[in-house]
């Protein structure tokens, strides 16, 4: 009898801790919903054509966000092009040469360190590095450089990953030919790791795109059509946070904000599309 | 022959499309150990997991048919008294990462008992049964994961017997052991019959020859034949039994 | 080896040295930087001065210090409970469907930039606060709220792996025995799986610490120590974040300065979750 009791309490107690379970789980999804549509309801309807394609006027109070939209592209592409070559270099090394060793800790420990980092620090360096000491003024090269080395520890990680989950016949199946180890990095294991290591990039575009605090100190807001990447430039996320903070224009910073919120989305798409294919063609 | 503890009737199971019991009747006698013999993939565990319905933490499996325990169907029972009941000892020993004297008030503690000087009994009484407690008793506070493998096995066998259950369920528990652990859980077998009715898998001929008093033979989740012990050693009716025991098959 | 090969090897090397050469080069410039005025004005008087007035050059920044750790615990109040909560549920209870809604759902909001939070806690948070309470609605309460909802993706996905990676076989134990679900969760579960939720909280909490334009944009930013949690408030990253767009001369410096601390903060923190014993009942 005693043993029934026993039980039904803690049936009871299970109950109740499984629905406060269920219920801040369902509270996440809900927050992301509450924020995406209240974002989308208010923004969509002031998206059209020419918001994309005019050049903003009075600051940002009338007019698109087409210079916003040229200097954004040119920041994630030049930080793409550095960031690119460098992270899947150094994933490469760390995947294939490096040797367990106090050196080989050491850089793991700085690539961890570099990601844990907040944007803000980026941007103070930034600013006294590339800005200043290496006298790039406020330009989209300053930016890119500063947000290379903040999507730096992304791409490395996602890339070495991806070349340790290469099988390990491939590997031998090519030495044995009598390919180099160099041969096989290139022609086997980095063709069988580009799923892996393009979501390593996108998930780097995703940061580019998302980042403010970084850019506004080394690329600076002007609002101007960059001619070249010597030149300043305002990106998307620091345009919102301009327009929001003071207050310009709502319209305006709606829009711009579902403009940000659509990349998010196809960047993370994108990203899980191709993470969905290597799981899918891992297990074939 | 003592009374029947645990009836089966007419029971399959399936996982998703595999059929992996196969028409099962079996009734298992009291206060006995009944060994479960038959090569690997044959069902055995699966036929274990059935007791105490541990199977049904895995998706996709369906179960017909009916298990009694003491004439009440098992799935009339709430799973936490069925398993209260039914204690199961696993192929590797599993202990948790805790103290060997939070392991064994471990389950008490979740049926019930509170008392402090109650639980220091069940465990040094536990401990006693499983044949550990000289072994440990001046280290009841440390981290269980310490002990060696065979130490392990027969603190999951007293973090069992803590539970007062009527069944002990033991799925091949001295296979990842040596021999001298094995010997002093063979030996442990004797004194657990007396209170239990156990049921054991084993792949060891002589470990089932010596300490079962009843043996069941499966093959591709069938049942081909089940009797006495020495029955089953001695004189089986079953070509494939022989054929078996005298190691012609894996 | 041919040479060529050598030498490619040589610049892979190289490039995986340029992270480690990076955090190097940060730490040099910021402190560069900052150094001197701390040094100039005394460390006691930087780290524990009430006052902030770049106009007469005094430079304190105790109450920046003191609303950073406000907003943190803020946050983390918020954000643990519901962030562990969500682990637990998605590791062991939700059945396969639901979690191929939900996970998207975290990596979602992992991804959406701080400026949209930003902007989603100064339009709709900050005046449901200015409702209730009849404050100005930028506060310590609206940051911990922003806050804590922008480290929930920290804190979930590494808590749920550290509760997957507990080995099965100690689950199974305790169900054998007689446990109900959740017991097994609370008692054996999430005991083993300790070690990684703490990291996922001092992950959370160097998240939290660091995070800048959000933070701006809801806090209300005022250098006074906050009295109550509907004050406004001013964190290490916000005291930087507003002040660099106009700061010149010493002023800049002190906010290299502010840089430093906060710089010292995070790095704190990520030694910390480094430093927790990854093995699971170890
Ligand atoms: N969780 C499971 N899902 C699907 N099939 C399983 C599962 N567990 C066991 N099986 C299959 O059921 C059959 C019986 O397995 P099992 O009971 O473990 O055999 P034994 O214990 O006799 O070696 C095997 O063919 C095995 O592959
Ligand atoms: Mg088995």
């Amino acid at each position: 009898m005693n043993d029934i009791k026993i039980i039904t309490s803690s049936r009871i107690k299970e109950r109740v801790a499984f629905f406060l379970l269920w219920i801040f789980s369902i509270f996440t999804a809900i927050i992301l919903v509450l924020i995406v549509s209240d974002i989308i309801i208010k923004g969509a309807p002031h998206i059209s054509l020419d918001f994309l394609l005019e050049e903003p006027r009075k600051m940002g109070k009338e007019g698109g966000v087409f210079s916003v939209i040229v200097s954004t592209i040119y920041i994630v592409v030049l930080s793409i092009i550095f960031a690119a070559p460098i992270g899947v270099a150094a994933s490469v090394y760390l995947a294939e040469y490096a040797k367990e060793s106090t050196m080989l800790n050491i850089i793991r420990f700085g690539t961890e360190a570099l990601a844990g980092i907040p944007s803000i620090i980026y941007g103070l360096f930034g600013y006294s590095f590339f800005v200043f000491f290496l006298d790039l003024k406020y330009s989209i090269l300053s930016g890119a450089l500063t947000l290379t080395l903040m999507i730096l520890p992304t791409i490395i990680k996602t890339s070495e990953e991806a070349i340790k989950a290469v099988p390990k016949s491939y590997r031998e199946g090519s030495l044995a030919l009598g390919a180099t180890k160099l041969q096989t990095i290139r022609k086997i294991i980095i063709p069988d790791a580009i799923p892996g290591i393009l979501t390593g990039l996108i998930l780097g575009i995703g940061r580019v795109v998302g980042e403010s605090a970084a850019v506004l100190y080394t690329a600076g807001s002007s609002l101007g059509i960059p001619d070249s990447i010597f030149r300043p430039g305002r990106t998307l996320s620091v345009h919102l946070y301009t327009l929001a903070s003071e207050g310009i224009s709502i319209e305006n910073t709606y829009a711009t904000a579902v403009i940000l919120i659509a990349l998010v989305f196809i960047i993370n798409f994108s990203a899980n599309t191709l993470i969905n294919r290597i799981f899918i063609a891992r297990r074939r | 022959m003592g009374s029947v503890k645990i009836r089966v009737k007419d029971t399959n199971l399936y996982y998703g499309n595999h059929h992996a019991l196969k028409n099962i009747n079996m009734d298992i006698y009291d206060k006995s150990v009944t060994a479960l013999i038959g090569p690997s993939g044959c069902g055995k565990s699966t036929f274990l997991r059935c007791l105490n319905r541990m199977n049904d933490l895995i998706p996709n499996v369906r179960i017909d048919g009916e298990i009694q325990i003491a004439g009440n169907d098992i799935n009339k029972y709430d799973v936490i008294l069925l398993r209260k009941k039914v204690g199961m000892v696993f192929q590797k020993p599993n202990p948790f990462p805790m103290s060997i004297y939070e392991n064994i008030a471990y389950g008490p503690r979740i049926h019930g008992t509170k008392n402090r000087s109650k639980l220091d009994n069940i465990v040094e009484k536990s401990l006693r049964e499983a044949a550990l407690w000289d072994e440990v008793k001046d280290r009841l506070k440390s981290n269980a994961m310490g002990l060696s493998g065979g130490q392990q096995q027969r603190l999951c066998i007293a973090r069992t017997i803590a539970v007062e259950p009527e069944i002990l369920l033991m799925d091949e528990p001295t296979s990842a052991l040596d021999p001298a652990s094995t010997m002093k859980i063979e030996d442990l077998m004797e004194n657990l019959k007396k209170q239990y009715t156990v049921i054991i898998v084993t792949h060891n001929m002589q470990q089932a020859g010596r300490i079962s008093d009843y043996a069941a033979f499966f093959l591709n989740g069938e049942i081909i034949e089940y009797d006495k012990t020495e029955k089953i050693f001695y004189k089986p009716m079953d070509k494939r039994t022989e054929d078996y025991i005298t190691g012609r098959f894996g | 080896m041919r040479l060529s090969e050598r030498i490619i090897e040589k610049m892979l090397v190289i490039c995986a040295a340029i992270a480690l050469l990076g955090i190097a080069v940060i730490a040099v410039f910021i402190t560069k930087e900052g150094w001197p005025i701390i040094s100039k004005i005394g460390i006691k008087a930087f780290f524990l001065g009430k006052d902030w007035t770049p106009t007469k050059g005094v430079y304190g920044i105790f109450p920046m210090i003191i609303g950073s750790i406000y907003v943190t615990i803020g946050a983390l109040a918020i954000g643990v409970p519901i962030g562990i909560s969500c682990a637990i549920y998605l590791a062991e209870i939700a059945s396969p469907k639901v979690s191929a809604i939900i996970k998207p759902g975290i990596e979602l909001l992992a991804g959406i930039p701080s400026v949209i939070y930003g902007l989603y806690g100064m339009t709709v948070i900050v005046p449901i606060i200015r409702d209730l309470f009849g404050n100005q609605g930028f506060s310590v309460l609206a940051g911990s709220i922003v806050l804590g909802i922008m480290i929930l993706p920290t804190i979930i996905n590494i808590s749920k792996d550290s509760i997957e990676a507990v080995p099965k076989e100690y689950k199974e134990g305790s169900l054998a025995l007689g446990s109900s679900h959740w017991q097994a969760i609370i008692k054996v579960i999430l005991p083993s799986a300790r070690s990684g939720i703490i990291s996922s909280i001092i992950l959370g909490m160097a998240r939290a610490v660091g995070e800048t334009m959000a933070v701006i944009m809801i806090t209300g930013n005022s250098t006074m120590i906050p009295e109550s949690i509907l004050s406004p408030v001013r964190t290490l990253t916000g005291n930087i974040g507003i002040e660099m767009g106009y700061a010149s001369g010493e002023h800049q410096k002190a906010l290299f300065a502010t840089g430093i601390v906060l710089f010292i903060f995070i790095m704190c923190l990520n030694l910390l979750a480094k430093l927790i014993p990854k093995k699971a009942g170890a």
